[in-house]
């Protein structure tokens, strides 16, 4: 058989496409990310009623729904491997580098598949109305890629706990801080109409941060997947 | 020539004494047969061969010639089957190989994987998900992507577990081709299999 030269993006690329395939054939974590939205997007929604609530509302509520939403799912990439037992041959294939990037990447496209659903009928039920709306975009994206950076990461931590449950949420909540609150005060300016160089300060913020993280993660992995 | 060497190799979990001062070397066309009771370290030992364990202490080495192959390095060059390593049960027969073929950087060769499929006797089950196979038809699957890339490296932990007599005399013909150029490193309690390692490590709980 003929060999190709091996890369980080490539075999990133590969990890990605399997577990994009894998999850296709179980549905686990999308079933649990959307079905989490929706029914926290309909509580919310019932419990407020006829209510038109202000941007300082409704911008935390947005972010909490996508928060433990992704809490509840994005942990199920590196579960999963542990769990079936992958997580060994999946060792002995390639770096554990090109293992976080693909992970992170399926992370990535999963959090922003919620957003396309959840964000807009979060708009239209709440009747919001976004007054600046590339503002508004741009702070759900880079947001999103942050919090998908942390639970990368402190997924692959959890994974080799016995008890997983609630441990993502607890412990990518104190890290995923500056994002939420980033987040929620750049959501809520966005909302209000205030222009790009007053969301400024909060995109910088969490376009650093999701830096930071990734970064972070890169030198720090091998020695979570490693044992 | 390639070469795997043990030298004063130590494991402990916690304060428990797995095995202590473990030497050896081989080196192609050589083959190695890890046995002991149960509870010796002999998966341990191969964890730490196949560099997804850290001894406590003591140094093991894999090289080509004079050059040390870097644990970053030694994915294209290591096959290994155990109980603990899993394929992907959601994926088909022909998906899996995919997968592992484009990691390891080679390119799907369809014929290839249809020569394994038969070799291994799983002709016909080739587009079906991993999970509809039997415990014997997984184990033959695990060959298949352990050998794919002709590995300079076999290790083989419990090599005919879960397989009939046709599937092991399968086994025993890619054990005995793995070592006619390359290294062949089992661990088993089979003496059938132990025959197969020309030096022997025996482990002592």
């Amino acid at each position: 058989m003929e060999k190709r030269r091996l890369s980080l993006i490539h075999n990133a690329y590969i990890v990605f496409l399997k577990d994009l395939h894998v999850e296709f054939r179980s549905r686990y974590a999308v079933n649990a990310i959307f079905l989490f939205a929706i029914t926290t997007l309909t509580a919310i929604s019932f419990s407020i009623g006829p209510i038109r609530l202000r941007s300082e509302i409704l911008s935390p509520l947005l972010w909490i729904i996508l928060f433990f939403s992704s809490m509840s799912g994005l942990a199920h990439i590196f579960v999963r491997e542990e769990e079936q037992q992958t997580a060994d041959t999946l060792r002995l294939l390639t770096t554990p580098n090109s293992i976080f990037l693909g992970k992170w990447f399926f992370n990535v496209i999963l959090l922003f598949s919620l957003e396309v659903l959840i964000v807009p009928v979060y708009l239209a039920m709440m009747g919001v109305q976004v007054n600046s709306p590339g503002s508004f975009l741009l702070i759900i994206i880079i947001g999103s890629i942050g919090i998908a950076s942390v639970a990368t990461l402190i997924a692959a931590i959890i994974s080799q706990a016995s008890a997983k449950g609630a441990l993502l949420a607890v412990l990518s909540f104190p890290i995923s801080l500056p994002v939420l609150i980033s987040g929620i005060h750049g959501t809520q300016l966005a909302m209000d109409g205030s222009t790009f160089a007053e969301t400024l300060s909060d995109l910088q913020i969490l376009f650093s941060f999701s830096i930071v993280i990734i970064t972070l993660s890169l030198l720090l992995f091998e020695f979570i997947w490693r044992k | 020539m390639w070469c795997v060497e043990a030298t004063e190799i130590s494991q402990k979990f916690n304060r428990r004494r797995i095995f202590e001062a473990i030497s050896f070397k081989i080196s192609g066309g050589q083959s190695l047969a890890i046995t002991g009771p149960n509870g010796s370290g002999k998966t341990t030992l191969i964890k730490i061969i196949c560099q997804l364990l850290r001894p406590t202490s003591g140094k093991l080495l894999i090289r080509n010639e004079e050059r040390i192959i870097h644990p970053h390095q030694i994915y294209p060059y290591v096959g290994l089957v155990g109980p603990y390593l899993q394929l992907y049960n959601n994926l088909s027969a022909l998906e899996n190989y995919t997968f592992f073929a484009r990691i390891r950087g080679l390119t799907v060769d369809i014929q290839h994987f249809k020569q394994l499929m038969v070799r291994l006797g799983l002709q016909g089950r080739e587009f079906d998900e991993l999970r509809t196979y039997s415990s014997g038809m997984l184990q033959r699957m695990k060959y298949v992507v352990a050998i794919m890339h002709q590995p300079r490296i076999l290790i083989l932990d419990e090599p005919t577990a879960n397989l009939d007599e046709d599937g092991s005399e399968i086994i025993y013909g890619i054990m005995e081709d793995q070592k006619k150029e390359n290294i062949l490193i089992i661990a088993t309690n089979e003496p059938e299999e132990v025959k197969f390692g020309e030096e022997t490590v025996v482990l002592n709980p």
